[in-house]
């Protein structure tokens, strides 16, 4: 089973909410939409559904044109991010009624339906009602609807943003093991990075109804194709400034120039966009050959174990994310230490020119 | 807050809770006074139809002296008075099935599709209760004489729909949009057809709208009385023209009257009884 989308657009009452979008996903892989609110995820995930046909374009399953057939002819499964059952069925008769409808046998519905329920930990629910459920287990309900009949997709329209901070942990641990074992092809939109980061795959990463960047998830996050990614991709959003690269040096802004790391190397002297992670930005200086910029701090937000400091330098706005609670005062001049090994590099129109080389870095 | 306020200045608030039993007190006064003024002529229609007429109009009593059934013995054995009963009653629930049945697909529509002019239609639909059933006789009549739909039930209950249509889908459109569109989609999803899908997960999803609307067309048909009596003369009269024959050349008979009377009121009251909860969500949607 492949899916591809073919120059897909959509416009919907004058309003392009898709611009000429081509993707073509593998069989049995995992795919992660990564976007904004309003990036357009909910649109691709409903033409990829059939619920919503293109304006222009054509949706090709195993090479055949679906282009124009209909949700009930296509076999797809979706997980909104709403809870949605049938409250007037049991969970039994919810989770049962693909099945129903796809005219299985008595004896085999019921073996499906309890297999389902007890990889979701919902087993003993299933005489109730959905509405005697709490949140989490109504959404596990809808998860096991969705995977006890074999659809060859699989969408998942961020299904654990209504679900509070625990079970959303919990759940997404779960989901890794699931879909595992599944050789239908899962697309999951989400707007949190670290929810793409942790669930693997490969990464669709849209921004604004245009496809930016498609591939391997870690791959995407270490090498954004573009500013626009870096933006997405990254939370908070990558640091970028300007920064001129010639003889050996970087000059970032007004900030005494570093030397030069090993992966600029191939850079032609100029003008760069330079990006950093907010992680890799620190308090405390790290090496000799340390980026060091002098800023104004606008507001520190301390969130348990990690501080974000927002910190201004002229027009140029900085967020820090450092480990530990450190109360800082506001308007208290502050100096961040950068590692130049750390440092991405955009040409103007802000494609990718260098991004650090992995091995050091991480470590 | 006012537990805040009272532990701050608690004479003040001694004196409060003083006027306020006080308050209590007059309130319940008024109600009482009000419930009897609501009450009392019900209670005076259940008298009277207890009360043998000649009693009706020789005395004024609070209760019947000489308690009888016979009026409504009369009702329930002379077909000449009980037919008119089941008249209403069959053009009644022929109406409330015709407008549900032509109403829950118009009101789905509405709810979930924009098409031209879905707005404008949508509220012209609603003007056609503005206007008076009395508009709507003449043309009625001379139209139901010409197809030979004349004192039929079925006659009544198409001019009764043309109020009721209106205020179901109206009704229904509401209880619709308080449905998430994502139960659509998943049903479709899910394989089914839209028949099954309406059937079986959208109507239970709104039965407490369903049951509104009924009620709502019910009581429209049940009192109405000019549309009902005059395009109809025997085979399908209803309650309503009926009780004017209780007016004879010995003049009328009170008793017999005022037990009509107390059998037109129970059914509606019956229908309130079951749908008392739906009704409630209905004005919680501000739709009824």
């Amino acid at each position: 089973m492949t899916l591809s989308l073919e120059h897909v657009r959509k416009v919907v009452g004058g309003d392009t909410h898709l611009y000429d979008l081509s993707l073509s996903v593998e069989p049995g892989s995992f795919n992660v939409l990564l976007g904004l609110t309003g990036a357009g995820k909910t649109s691709v995930m409903r033409l990829m559904a059939g619920l919503d046909r293109p304006s222009s374009g054509r949706i090709v399953m195993n090479g055949r044109d679906v282009t124009r057939v209909p949700v009930r002819k296509r076999n797809v499964a979706m997980v909104y991010q709403e809870f949605i059952n049938y409250p007037a069925f049991t969970c039994f008769d919810n989770i049962a009624s693909p099945l129903k409808l796809a005219r299985l046998g008595r004896q085999e519905i019921r073996e499906r339906v309890h297999r389902e329920a007890e990889r979701l930990h919902i087993e003993h629910l299933l005489e109730r009602m959905p509405g005697e459920l709490s949140g989490g287990q109504q959404q596990r309900l809808a998860m096991a609807r969705a995977l006890v009949r074999d659809a060859d997709l699989l969408l998942m329209d961020e299904p654990l943003v209504n679900l509070d901070y625990k079970l959303r942990e919990e759940l997404r641990e779960e989901m890794r093991e699931i879909f595992r074992e599944r050789d239908a092809i899962v697309v999951y939109a989400t707007t949190d990075p670290m929810e793409a980061l942790t669930l693997g795959g490969n990464t669709a990463v849209l921004h604004e109804g245009e496809l930016i960047q498609y591939g391997a998830t870690p791959y995407v996050y270490h090498h954004p194709a573009s500013v626009a990614v870096t933006q997405v991709f990254s939370d908070p959003p990558m640091n970028l400034f300007e920064a001129r690269v010639d003889d050996g040096l970087v000059r970032v802004g007004d900030n005494e120039p570093v030397e030069r790391p090993a992966h600029f190397a191939q850079l032609a002297p100029g003008r760069y966009r330079v990006g950093v992670r907010p992680s890799h930005v620190t308090v405390a200086p790290r090496t000799d050959a340390d980026l060091v910029v002098r800023g104004d701090v606008d507001i520190a937000e301390i969130t348990g174990s990690e501080t974000f400091i927002h910190m201004r330098r002229g027009e140029a706005e900085w967020v820090v994310q450092a480990s530990g609670a450190h109360p800082f005062e506001l308007g208290q001049t502050l100096s961040v230490h950068v590692d130049p090994r750390h440092l991405f590099a955009f040409d103007d129109d802000g494609r990718l020119m260098a991004s650090p080389t992995r091995r050091r870095v991480d470590a | 807050m006012s537990e805040r306020r009272s532990t701050a200045t608690p004479p003040a608030a001694g004196r409060r809770r003083l006027k306020s039993s006080g308050a209590s007190r007059v309130r319940y006064i008024w109600l009482g006074l009000y419930l009897l003024f609501l009450m009392l002529p019900l209670y005076w229609l259940v008298k009277m139809s207890f009360q043998p007429t000649p009693e009706i109009l020789s005395s004024f009593r609070l209760w019947p002296a000489d308690f009888t059934l016979e009026h409504y013995a009369t009702i329930f054995t002379d077909p000449t008075w009980y037919w008119p009963f089941l008249n209403s009653i069959i053009y009644v629930a022929m109406n409330t099935v015709i407008s549900l049945a032509v109403a829950l697909p118009a009101a789905y529509a509405f709810s979930r599709y924009s098409f031209l002019g879905d707005k404008h239609l949508f509220f012209w639909l609603l003007t056609n209760r503005m206007a008076p059933p009395a508009v709507f006789l003449l043309p009625f009549f001379q139209l139901y004489k010409t197809v030979g739909l004349f004192d039929t039930h079925i006659a009544v209950a198409l001019a009764h729909t043309l109020f009721n249509v209106p205020l179901a889908v109206w009704i229904l459109e509401g209880f619709m949009s308080g449905v998430p569109r994502e139960v659509d989609e998943t049903a479709y999803i899910d394989g089914y057809s839209w028949p099954r899908f309406f059937t079986l997960i959208f109507l239970p999803l709104i039965k407490a709208g369903v049951g509104v609307t009924a009620f709502f067309c019910f009581m429209f048909s049940w009192v109405e009385l000019l549309l009902a009596s005059q395009l109809t003369s025997t085979n399908a009269k209803p309650i309503v023209a009926a009780m004017t024959r209780t007016q004879t050349a010995t003049g009328i008979d009170w008793g017999l009257l005022a037990a009509i009377g107390v059998l037109t009121v129970v059914p509606g009251a019956l229908v309130i009884w079951f749908v008392r909860k739906n009704i409630a969500k209905g004005f919680a949607l501000g739709r009824v």
